[in-house]
């Protein structure tokens, strides 16, 4: 649309000087975003850095390697693991993600005391500002297995020690995970639904009540319907990171433990350990493609299903 | 008018959640406010207790001995604290400005109705919003091309751009700067140059501020950066040296038995559980004072980017 509006337009000087005041970020974005999207050739080579030759000669002289490193990716007995923990955590967070800050959103503006509102949302957006090494030392405090203060309680009543961080607890860790993605992502979401609820027209609510609209109709017929859009495109976004898995969240979180992996593999996780711990560049980067691959094609088929519903909601 | 005033509070108390309803939202919230907030009170506490205290009882949040002893002994090695807390704000601050000149003056470009590859240029911000190079290709071209390794423009230059960011600041520019006021300044004879610096910027201090949070947060809170591309020490951010502590941990206890050291020698060697907890503290507090007095710009921000782009 904006192209055809400005196709007949002669280049001027204006644009000369913008072009000039946006170059670095220009070049910023050749050089972060655009090369590394050109270097995921990588996962169809055999890449081998040339001695005392540059990245780019030793990414074009490696061997193609077709389809090898993809095989050996499938071929790994973690890979299942891997999308089963991926695809499954994130559809949980997903889900969470939308129907608890939605429905804390409405009960705290529907709550009397609007300074306890603010307190309380206060305090609930501070885990958001916490890195997930910072949160890890925070779990860390209560499931320590010397000092922790859960295994302290568990004392007191008579029981034995346990082990958190090793394989005896292995079954706890999908609810600590989920647990501590709720804990810091929560107070952000409340965040941005509380925004849009508090600029609803507050006429629409005085007409309902008139009309005879208990709260609970109010709330299921006109804030529902009204945060219906910044809903669905929180949705899309996430879905589109529906191959990504925080890296923090499973990898520092758990304290990198080994025998907890098969509650904490994840892609990134995966990909991570495939470069750095076991060098393998090859697997490795065909993981890192597929990642970003998927990631691109479920977040347009989101959209794509989104504006064939509802166009007014899509997100591009 | 009052009259009417009144009847629309009148309507607004009448149309309330029930009053046992109330008090169960507020304790669900006062509830989940604590949860929030518990474990960093927990960390503080745990850092100002005594190392006996934490020996004999565990971590506790009624300590019976309280001691300043750990935030001490981090004082007896501050020449690497101070300097990993130097190091933290130094990417914080260059990295906060230099994002900012990125990202504004990339989402002023895009602002521009009369600028005539708009098209081209939305084209080049949003393919990055969904994809993406991956971990792999970014880690090589890092290390390999741009030979980035132990350097700190190695933690600054990969989170200087966002697309999101450059929504948030164009979406800001479209709505409060209108053409008329460029065209003004190009009538007085201002280049364009001239009109961002001197018009558009001063007048943007609202979305800068924006801006500027979401940099030095995340700027602040950085550490994989740091653990892909640092190995020297001296280099390391305050977060990072957290990782760091406890791999060298692992590292200890699980090679003691080749260094043939007892358990007792293991224990010296191994910074005490209060230190980390002091250090959790140093590198959490400058966030945790901030961020209420911050946190209206952080909502008009995640409003701003959650319009449609």
């Amino acid at each position: 649309m904006a192209k055809a509006k400005v196709k007949g337009k002669k280049f001027t000087f204006d644009d000369l000087e913008l072009i000039l005041l946006s170059l670095p970020t220009v070049v910023w974005f050749a050089i972060f975003s655009y090369l590394p999207m050109f270097g995921v050739i990588i996962a169809f080579k055999t890449y081998r850095l040339q001695p005392g030759k540059g990245f780019l000669y030793s990414l074009f002289k490696s061997k193609w390697a077709a389809f090898k490193n993809f095989e050996f990716l499938f071929a790994s007995s973690d890979t299942w693991i891997m999308f089963r923990n991926t695809i499954g955590y994130n559809l949980i967070f997903i889900i969470l993600g939308v129907v608890i800050p939605v429905s804390l959103a409405i009960m705290i503006s529907n709550l009397y005391s609007q300074r306890l509102g603010k307190v309380c949302q206060t305090a609930m957006f501070l885990p958001h500002f916490m890195s997930w090494v910072v949160a890890s030392y925070f779990l860390f405090a209560f499931l320590s297995s010397e000092k922790g203060l859960v295994n302290s309680i568990i004392v007191s009543m008579g029981g034995t020690k346990v082990n958190w961080y090793g394989a005896e607890a292995l079954n706890y860790w999908p609810f600590f995970l989920v647990m501590m993605n709720i804990w810091k992502g929560t107070g952000y979401g409340m965040v941005v639904y509380l925004a849009t609820i508090t600029g609803i027209d507050s006429t629409y609510y005085e007409a309902a009540v008139i009309d005879g609209a208990t709260k609970w109709q109010q709330t299921t017929k006109i804030t529902i319907p009204l945060l219906k859009q910044i809903m669905v495109i929180m949705t899309i976004m996430a879905i589109g990171r529906i191959f990504n898995a925080d890296f923090g969240l499973f990898y520092q979180v758990p304290k990198a433990s080994g025998p907890l992996s098969n509650a904490t593999l994840t892609m990134d996780v995966f990909i991570y350990n495939a470069l750095t711990k076991m060098n393998n560049i090859g697997m490795s980067s065909a993981a890192a493609l597929f990642q970003s691959v998927c990631g691109c094609i479920t977040i347009c088929i989101a959209n794509w299903v989104v504006s064939k519903i509802d166009n007014e909601s899509a997100f591009f | 008018m009052a009259k009417e005033k009144k009847v629309l509070e009148g309507l607004a108390k009448f149309n309330r959640v029930s009053k046992p309803m109330n008090i169960l939202f507020s304790v669900v919230f006062i509830f989940a406010a604590l949860c929030c907030v518990i474990p960093l009170i927990f960390v503080v506490i745990i850092s100002f207790t005594h190392k006996d205290s934490i020996a004999r009882n565990g971590y506790t949040f009624f300590p019976d001995q309280w001691s300043l002893q750990a935030y001490s002994t981090l004082w007896d090695s501050r020449e690497s604290i101070v300097r990993a807390f130097g190091i933290s704000v130094l990417i914080t601050v260059v990295g906060t400005v230099l994002g900012l000149f990125l990202n504004a003056s990339m989402g002023y470009v895009l602002s521009r109705s009369s600028f005539k590859f708009k098209g081209l240029y939305t084209i080049i911000v949003f393919i990055p919003m969904i994809f993406n190079g991956g971990m792999v290709s970014s880690f090589l071209i890092m290390t390999q091309l741009l030979h980035l390794r132990d350097n700190l423009l190695a933690l600054i230059l990969p989170l200087a751009v966002s697309s999101f960011n450059i929504i948030i600041m164009r979406t800001f520019f479209t709505t409060t700067v209108p053409d008329s006021l460029v065209e003004s300044g190009k009538i007085d004879g201002a280049s364009q140059l001239r009109i961002f610096f001197q018009i558009v910027l001063p007048i943007s201090l609202p979305a800068m501020a924006t801006i500027g949070l979401f940099l030095s947060f995340a700027y602040w809170n950085d550490w994989w950066q740091a653990l892909m591309y640092l190995n020297n020490q001296d280099l390391y951010p305050l977060q990072y040296v957290l990782i760091s502590i406890e791999r060298n941990i692992d590292f200890v206890t699980k090679n003691a038995a080749y260094m043939g050291m007892s358990a007792v020698e293991i224990s010296a060697k191994l910074p005490q559980d209060g230190v980390k907890m002091a250090l959790v503290v140093i590198a959490v507090l400058p966030i945790a004072c901030s961020y209420p007095f911050f946190q209206r710009y952080f909502v008009s921000g995640l409003t701003i980017g959650a319009v449609k782009g």
